[in-house]
Parts: structure tokens; sequence; C-alpha cells
């Protein structure tokens, strides 16, 4: 469980509880099925979930889905790794000088909020309509908040942790990767979970408004085409592989969390 | 004192350094794409101060505050019930969670087969992507309520009804809060994709818009907007967010004190 | 008929093998105007045993009896003072306010509600700090004011769970002080759980020792010392040490059948 946190389900599932979240799903596709055989909700908008699966089925046999998945992921996670390099020597750097935090936080505090999408012009007239718009966008998206949680993560070092560190001898390289690092860890964990959505929501969306190959782009046809079936199944594969992704980010910043004290900010989960 | 007076310079110092670099370098360069910096203030004080505000602002920030209210009313109420019983939860995590997953921006093609090209569909596919932090979140701040506070009301018998608007609701507020702020951000982004997509007015489709017909500094004016919009929105927020949860910043204060 | 009996009261947790007795076929009584204190080793199940009494958490076997009537859920006449007051109080309301919430339910209005908090509030001499947050009040006034608000629900009995654990000694002293007034003033029966033997001595009519887990109910012993209780004068009394000798005896003492 990713987005609901463990706290939310804290107690031990007892057998019964085990089977209701399967229960929920399989309520859910039966419900939406039945609304639409019954044209309640009209089918030419939105299929029988029966239908969308059989499409779905069909896809996995077709090159193009499959190039499709890989050109979405490979914006994503080109751009999520060129995010990474960035974002982190740069947070690490900023976050342990007290000087240059002051020196840039202003600048940090204006450019972050502004909505990368708002440059998706600016990439098509330099990088026109393939995958160097998308990388752009998706590297500058998924920079801000890998750089501000490792920014975070370098001024939480724990002062206490530090001094005794220095009490046993150790010089400032090695207090910097023993003590220093591993405090950051978790906080770099969280900004890779945030990024990593963040990169992938970016991705559809060079795809879908600049027009690179990609599930997004595949979307946007199927609808322009009226294959609403073809649309539907495309969208549940967005969301499965946005599901795998966020639940592996989130497995793991979970694990790197494990042992980290619990100092922590109140951080939202996007 | 020095210290202090060095500091505030930097501070002040930077960006100015900074934006006259911009100045500098723009005006220099002959490229095309990168319009010397007077011209996209020129541009962006005759394009934005006041003329296309109704046209283009408003119309942006209407929708924003449609979705983003529908998202919170719709978060906030169904992640109170989801928090606070533990059947409905479990039953509905893993349909959330998928749900969730869903980049919004893939959803916009639905919403246009589902409610065709208009305000409703814009404000839907805002409003769907900013309730998820708004409901995931106030799903945490009610689950993870102190146990205390609750066995207090039950123990004065405080009604259910007020027990949840009193003490529930409260308890959570600084967690809803921050998965607000979250959507905000997250509703922006979708605002401006949903104009270039399919809008005939807004910010987003005059950036847009703009490129197409190569009015570059007319462009760069609208970037400039959105982000000052980005910046204000923000800054505007956790102000408010600062008012009203002023009692949760002493209340921690003093519990870590204490701790 | 006593006001608050507890009947072979029991409460295990969990199921098949990994069950865990805290308290088990306890019984005692309280009669109007008492104030029993309950005290025992670490882990001998006073914490369960309080919230069976105030109706937080439904025992196993036995009963809880007041007035006559099986207590089945927080009961009208009773309040609790918790030991974290800093988790009980609520940190997004003022003073006034935390003390006057828990009468919504009374059926006043809302001028009777607020006299009746402000009338709590002087009690425990607070009217100073009416419109403070809790948080913004040391440790000890905090108490106070979680004293001022199960006075407000104006109770017939008051349970409170290690009241004074979490503030330093002479703001004790001082509590301790305020707990006795109230209780001549208001007449309200008390069931104190604490862990401190000084503490039990002093403030209390009947002192219920527990066992260890599961606890039962080792030995009461009646505390016959002389009223008003002072903080120096009374502990300096033979009395007082004979007393607080056995009852620390009477803790430390393994349960019968062991």
């Amino acid at each position: 469980m990713s987005a609901i946190s463990r706290r939310a389900v804290a107690r031990r599932l007892s057998p019964p509880e085990r089977s209701y979240g399967a229960l929920g799903v399989v309520g859910t596709v039966a419900a939406l099925e039945l609304l639409t055989r019954g044209e309640v909700v009209a089918s030419r908008h939105f299929p029988p979930p029966s239908a969308t699966f059989r499409t779905l089925g069909g896809l996995l046999d077709s090159a193009e889905f499959w190039g499709d998945v890989g050109s979405t992921l490979q914006g994503w996670g080109a751009g999520l790794a060129l995010a990474f390099a960035i974002a982190v020597p740069l947070g690490v750097t900023i976050g342990s000088s007290a000087v240059l935090y002051r020196a840039l936080r202003v600048p940090i505090e204006f450019l972050r909020p502004i909505p990368s999408v708002a440059l998706i012009p600016l990439v098509i007239l330099v990088y026109g309509s393939g995958f160097e718009s998308k990388l752009f966008l998706v590297v500058f998206g998924a920079s801000w908040p890998l750089l501000i949680q490792t920014i975070y993560g370098m001024q939480d070092a724990d002062p206490l942790a530090l001094d005794t560190a220095r009490a046993f001898g150790l010089g400032p390289v090695a207090r910097f990767a023993r003590v220093t690092l591993p405090g950051a860890a978790p906080y770099i964990a969280t900004g890779l979970r945030i990024s990593s959505s963040v990169a992938l929501v970016l991705a559809v969306t060079a795809e879908l408004v600049i027009g690179a190959d990609g599930l997004g782009r595949s979307i946007s046809l199927a609808q322009e085409s009226a294959a609403v079936e073809l649309m539907y199944a495309l969208v549940v594969v967005t969301g499965i592989v946005g599901w795998l992704l966020s639940s592996a980010f989130a497995g793991a910043e979970r694990r790197v969390l494990h042992w980290h004290t619990a100092h922590r900010r109140l951080e939202a989960a996007p | 004192m020095r210290r202090r007076l060095l500091a505030a310079s930097l501070e002040l110092g930077v960006p100015v350094v900074l934006v006259a670099g911009w100045w500098l370098w723009s005006t220099r360069s002959e490229s095309f794409y990168y319009p010397p910096l007077p011209d996209i203030l020129s541009t962006f004080a005759d394009t934005w101060l006041f003329e296309r505000v109704a046209d283009d602002v408003l119309p942006s920030l209407a929708r924003l505050a449609a979705g983003f209210t529908i998202a919170a009313i719709f978060g906030i109420g169904l992640g109170l019930a989801l928090g606070l019983s533990r059947p409905a939860r479990l039953t509905l995590a893993p349909t959330v969670e998928f749900l969730r997953a869903i980049p919004t921006p893939a959803l916009i093609p639905v919403a246009i087969v589902l409610l065709g090209i208009g305000d409703t569909m814009r404000v839907t596919i805002i409003a769907t992507a900013c309730v998820w932090p708004i409901l995931l979140n106030a799903i945490d701040g009610v689950a993870g309520i102190d146990t205390t506070l609750v066995e207090t009301a039950r123990s004065y018998r405080v009604r259910r009804l007020d027990r949840v608007r009193w003490v529930v609701l409260p308890a959570a507020l600084p967690q809803i809060f921050a998965g607000m702020r979250t959507s905000l951000s997250v509703g922006i982004l979708v605002m401006v994709v949903s104009e270039m997509e399919a809008s005939t007015n807004g910010i987003g489709f005059f950036v847009l818009q703009s490129q197409r017909t190569f009015a570059i500094p007319e462009m760069w004016s609208g970037i400039l907007l959105l982000g000052i919009l980005g910046y204000a929105l923000n800054f505007g927020f956790t102000r408010i967010e600062r008012r009203v949860l002023r009692w949760h910043r002493g209340w921690r204060a003093s519990a870590l004190g204490a701790a | 008929m006593s006001l608050l009996e507890v009947d072979r009261l029991g409460m295990h947790y969990g199921q098949g093998r990994r069950v865990t007795e805290a308290i088990r076929d306890l019984s005692f009584a309280v009669e109007r105007g008492e104030l029993v204190s309950v005290i025992g080793p670490s882990g001998c199940g006073k914490t369960t045993l309080l919230r069976c009494i105030g109706g937080l958490l439904a025992p196993t076997s036995g009963a809880v009896v007041l007035r006559g009537e099986p207590v089945t859920g927080p009961p009208d006449e009773m309040a609790v003072v918790f030991q974290e007051y800093n988790r009980s109080l609520f940190p997004w309301m003022t003073v006034r306010q935390n003390v006057a919430f828990p009468l919504r339910g009374k059926g006043l209005t809302k001028h009777a509600r607020r006299e009746r908090g402000e009338e709590a509030i002087a009690a425990v001499g607070l009217t100073r700090s009416l419109d403070h947050y809790p948080w913004e009040l040391s440790g000890g006034m905090q108490q106070r004011v979680a004293i001022a608000r199960a006075l407000a629900y104006q109770p017939s009995v008051l349970l409170m769970d290690e009241p004074f654990a979490s503030v330093d000694a002479q703001t004790r002293a001082d509590l301790e002080d305020l707990t006795l007034r109230v209780r001549d003033e208001f007449g309200v029966t008390i069931v104190l759980v604490t862990h401190d033997i000084d503490e039990s001595v002093y403030l209390a009519d009947r002192i219920v020792v527990l066992s260890p887990a599961p606890g039962r109910v080792q030995e009461t012993v009646r505390v016959e010392l002389p009223k008003p209780r002072d903080q120096i004068e009374t502990r300096t009394l033979p009395e007082f040490t004979e007393l607080r000798t056995h009852v620390h005896r009477a803790v430390k003492r393994p349960p019968e059948g062991v």
C-alpha cells in the first residue's frame, strides 16, 4: 500500500479484512459493467470494462503498443535520471553551505512554483516535437522536488550525531559520508518518489500536447479517431504503469525511512 | 550586525544580479527565441495589464478555483468517511490507489469524450487532479489521529457529529492542508495543460497560441504571468495556512519542547 | 449500596495462543465522597481498570456498576482526567473553549455553558488564562485546565489516570492539594490511579493495592490520617510513614499462590 499510509492500515489485517480490497475492486468493476451494459452510462462514451479489457489483451500483441510504453518509460527514466544527476549534487552543495542557501533561497522560491508546463511552447520552439522536448520538460519539472528535498535533507543533519562523530575523530569528509549523507537519504528518497510521479505526468503531458511518441500521444489519437475502447485501454495501461512505478518508489522510500529517527516534517502524500 | 547586513544583501543582491544578467544577455543575443527582457516586459504590460485579464486570466483562475473547491469538498468529505471507517478504507484502498496513479493529463481525452470541450470538462479535470492529494492526506490525517484526543471526547459523551466537527476535523486539518498545497500545484499544471489541449481561451491557450503564431514576446509574457501566478497562489495559500493552523505550530513547538 | 462497584472485573486481549490477561477477578467498591487510590507495580493493569470503569473499554468478564446500573459506555456522571494533558486538551481551542466543550451534550444554553466553564476555571485558579491556548501554559497549568474541564462537567465520579506523573514534584504537590480541595468543595467521588506511593497515602481515604499482572486486588488499606491533609504536616506524621511502608510492602509482595 503506497498511497494510503501504513498508519491508516496499521493493525495487521484479520483474515476477513484481507479480502476487502479485492472485493472493492471486483465490486467497482462489476458495477461499471452493469451500468454500461444497461446503458445507464452510454457505452459509446464509456464502454463496458469487459470490452476495455479485451482490447487491452489485444494490445499486448501489438509492437506499436509496446513501443509506446517504451517511449513513455524512456522519457520518464532518462528524465528522472538526469534530474537526479543535476538536482541532488546541486542540492547537496546548496544545502551544506549556509551562504549559498541564503543567496539562492529567493530565486529558488520564485522559480519553484513556475508550472513546468508553462514552458511547453518554448520547448516546442527550441526542441521541436520529438523526444528532446519531452526530456527537457521532464528534467525541468522533476528536478525541483529532488532539489528541495535534498536541501532539506542536508539541513536536517543531526548536530548531535555530527558532534559525536567529530569526538570520535572523524574528519569532515568522513563525517559527510557517514553522518550527513545517510541522514539526508530519507529526504532524497521522498524527493525521488515525488519526482518520479511528476516525471511520469510530464512525460505523458509532453506526449499529449507536444505530440512526442508515447502513450499520451496514442491516447490522444485514439480519442480523435473515436476509437473509444482503445483510448480507455491505453488509459488503464498508463494507470498500471503509474501504479507500478509509484509503488516501487514508495516502497523504497519506506525502507529508507524505516531506520530514520522520527524528526520528519509534515509531508504531503502526493 | 555585519553578518546580518551581509546576509540581507545576498538575499536581495543575488536576484538582482540574476535579473540583470538575463537582461544583458537577452539584449545582446540575436536569438529569435529569447527576446530581450525589456521587450518581454513591455509586451507583458501591454498584454496583461489589464487588457486580457477578463479574456484569459479570469477564466483560468475561475476554472482553477472551481475545480479546486470541488476537489476540496469531495476530498475532505470522502477522506473523513474513509478515515473514520476502517472497513470502508480497506475496501476502497486498491481502487483508489489505482485511480490516483493515472497521470491526470492522460484523462483529458477521456474527459473530452465524456464531457465535450467546454468549461465543464476543464473544471472536472482540474477537480480530478486536485482531489487525490487532498483525499489521501485527509484519510491519513483522520486515521492517524491521536487516540487520546478521541478517547477524551468519547469519555465526555460528545456526540458523533460534534466529535467529527470539533475534534476529528481540526486534528486532521494540518495534514489536509499539506495535501491542499500539493493539490494547488497540480491544479495549476492541469489547468494549463487542459487549456493548451482543448480550449479557446485562458492563459494556457494564449501561451500556446502565441507560440504557434510566432508571437514570441507575447509567449514569454504569458510564461512570465504563469510564473507570477504560480508564485502568488502559493504565497497566498501559505499565508492562509499559517493563519488557520496557528495553533498547530504553537502546539508542536511546546510538545517537542516538553518531549 | 455503594456508589461505584467493580465486580469481578476481568480483561484479556488477543486470541488463541497470544492471550494477555490484564486484570482478573478484580472487585472493590467505592462509597460516595471517597477518594480511592489504586496503586500497583508496573504493568498491573491499572490503566485498563480505569478505562473499564470509565466505560471506554468493555471488560471481557465481570462488570462495573454505577448506582446500581451496569456501565456499558462512558456514563453521564463520570469524567476522566488523563495523564497526557498535551494530548487530551484540544490544541485548537482556547482554555475557555476546552472547558466548555464537553458541556455541549448536556442541553445547556451557550450562556450557561460559558458560565459553568468560567466557574470551573476559577476553582482551579486559572481565570487569567481563559483566552490562552493550552500549549501556551505550563504543564501544571494544563493539567489544571483538564481538571477544570472535568469539574465543569459536574460528574459525581472523577477518574484520574496517573494525572500528576508528567509534572515536576512541586507542581505535583500543588495539584494534589487542588484535588483534595476540589473533592471537599464539590463533594465529588474520586478514583485516582497512581504509581506514586506517597501520593496515594497522602490523598486517599482508601488504597486499593493491585498485584502484578494479571491484576487483582492484593489488599485494601484504610487511610485514617487527619484532615485536612497538609503537604508538610501530614507527611511528617509517624502514621504516614507506617502507612507508606505498609503499602510499599504490599505492592512489592508477590501475589498469593505464586
